[in-house]
């Protein structure tokens, strides 16, 4: 693995391996010195395209503990708004020698584009492309899960994947690439997940997902569910009227009051709540929802920062590029202190 | 490259489970000599043999001194973050850092690893208890110094010194990472094995 671009492609093998190394960064988290020397010396290029809080500001905090130099690019007020082209931008990040970059891009495959192009030698990072995919958000979604499978069988989470999980994912399905980098990483694990949404609100082509889809949020709430994702209404990317009113959509899309007791009722007393944030309290969740026990929100942000120390290490480290063999070919075998490793290059 | 060590290509048993075990025991004893009794004394084994030796250390200190209890004084040390040759080697999985619940501030730390070699991943497990504490001394126990040191680090506790040359393989065997599903017996060894 050279880049991180979506999860489509994520083998199990290396899910399962950055959520292993995110566990052991996690735990740095909670040390009186929060810093590792891994990558020292180099560079992460934060390349923000489109405006971003939480993402850039958890990358910012990886790459600090793992001892990089951060060099943070937002678009407004860059050479960018004068017209350059991503193209120039790369190489001159390219001539500035970072090791990583951090990509958010409005455009969806603006990250592939600048990983495969050959303008530029870094590992690339998607940090959300377009409507198209948001890896580090899945893998710190699925790492949430796993944590919270792990401690209801009072297991270690280590080496662990998420089979027989019940997901839901409900909301803004068409405008959200959380949604998309979650269906594959989930399937790939082990995951069953369900789709609802309104049918204005499901893209075209829907049903090649590995996933069901359903328009009816209690239906499935009733079946029996272990997570609960809620997606924001991304009024941004809104450019039609997709729904009718926000009073309707929240009361049959939304996580209200209403649901929150009805899980209780319905003995799902172990069912989380999860939101990629930022949220619209009152819109797709409730206030009571977002701030219940539940509510895995602020677990999510916190597992962020250890999902990206662990993707920033694994991309970064290792042997040097020119002992790297090519993205897509299957990783060697090495033997090191008798150990069978699979090279992670 | 062939050695003059082992002029068959055959791996050669120095160790037996034996001699693991007298060794350990000794090193147990030296540690509690050195240390003069138990008191403050802490074992942190460097993954992955170094933590099932440190174990078995700390079994055999609380055998001798029934005040001490074995599990509370063993802790594992992660050094990957910390090597020097993280740019160099095939990307390594980091392990688990699990310290005594006592901490580590104001102890005397027994660092223990199953081979001491070049000496670099003694290097890297001293910066990482900087990151994690102050000990009032780190001491360093190794069951097996190979030679060919590249920095000035020496094992106050050495189990046996192994003359190898550099092309030679040192493999540890220990029953807690090594011992294979369904085989009986041990498969606590040392072996040195030709190199390439």
């Amino acid at each position: 693995m050279r880049h991180l671009l979506s999860t489509e492609d994520l083998s199990l093998e290396n899910a399962v391996r950055i959520l292993d190394t995110a566990e052991e960064m996690a735990a740095v988290g909670e040390r009186e010195v929060k810093k590792l020397p891994a990558l020292r010396g180099r560079t992460v290029v934060n390349l923000f395209f489109e405006d971003s809080t939480r993402t850039r500001i958890s990358f910012e905090a990886a790459a600090k503990r793992l001892s990089a130099d951060v060099i943070n690019f937002a678009a407004k007020g860059s050479s960018v708004s004068k017209g350059e082209s991503l193209k120039d931008t790369a190489q001159t990040l390219e001539a500035m020698s970072a090791d990583a970059v951090v990509i958010r891009h409005w455009a969806s495959g603006a990250p592939a584009q600048l990983a495969n192009s050959g303008w530029i030698d870094a590992a690339v990072i998607n940090a959300g492309d377009g409507t198209h995919a948001h890896p580090t958000q899945a893998l710190l979604d699925a790492f949430t899960m796993r944590r919270h499978l792990a401690k209801l069988a009072g297991t270690s989470s280590i080496g662990a994947d998420l089979t027989g999980m019940r997901v839901v994912i409900a909301g803004d399905v068409l405008h959200s690439r959380v949604a998309r980098s979650n269906v594959w990483l989930l399937k790939t694990l082990g995951a069953e997940v369900t789709l609802v949404a309104p049918p204005t609100l499901l893209p075209i082509g829907v049903e090649y997902w590995p996933c069901k889809v359903s328009y009816d949020l209690d239906s499935v709430l009733a079946s029996g569910v272990d997570a609960v994702m809620m997606l924001r209404v991304q009024a941004e990317r809104m450019n039609d009227s997709f729904f009718p009113s926000t009073r309707e959509y929240s009361r049959r899309w939304g996580f209200d009051d209403a649901r929150l007791a009805k899980l209780d009722t319905l003995g799902l007393k172990d069912t989380i709540i999860m939101h990629p944030g930022p949220m619209n309290r009152g819109l797709e969740i409730s206030s009571a929802a977002a701030d219940s026990p539940r509510s895995t929100v602020l677990a999510q942000v916190r597992n962020g920062v250890s999902v990206r120390m662990a993707t920033l290490y694994l991309l970064m480290s290792g042997e040097l590029r020119e002992n790297a063999p090519a993205a897509g070919t299957t990783p060697n075998e090495t033997t090191l202190n008798g150990t069978t490793l699979k090279e992670f290059a | 490259m062939s050695s003059n060590a082992a002029p068959a290509n055959a791996p050669r048993v120095v160790l037996s489970a034996a001699d693991i075990d007298r060794a350990l025991t000794r090193i147990a004893y030296e540690i509690l000599e050195a240390n003069k009794g138990s008191k403050d004394l802490l074992l942190l084994g460097i993954p992955r043999r170094g933590f099932p030796l440190a174990q078995r250390l700390a079994r055999k200190i609380a055998a001798t001194d029934p005040t001490v209890d074995a599990a509370a004084i063993v802790g594992q040390l992660d050094v990957t973050m910390f090597r020097d040759d993280l740019a160099h080697q095939p990307t390594r999985a980091p392990q688990r850092t699990a310290l005594p619940a006592s901490g580590i501030d104001e102890k005397i730390v027994v660092l223990v690893d199953d081979v001491l070699y070049s000496g670099r991943t003694i290097r890297a497990a001293l910066d990482a208890l900087v990151d994690v504490g102050r000990p009032r001394a780190v001491r360093l126990a190794v069951l097996v110094d190979r030679g060919h040191r590249e920095l000035p680090i020496r094992a106050d506790h050495v189990g046996k010194n192994l003359p190898t040359s550099s092309s030679e393989k040192v493999r540890v065997r220990l029953d807690e990472i090594d011992a294979v599903a369904g085989q009986e017996g041990t498969v606590d060894s040392v072996i040195i094995e030709a190199g390439a």
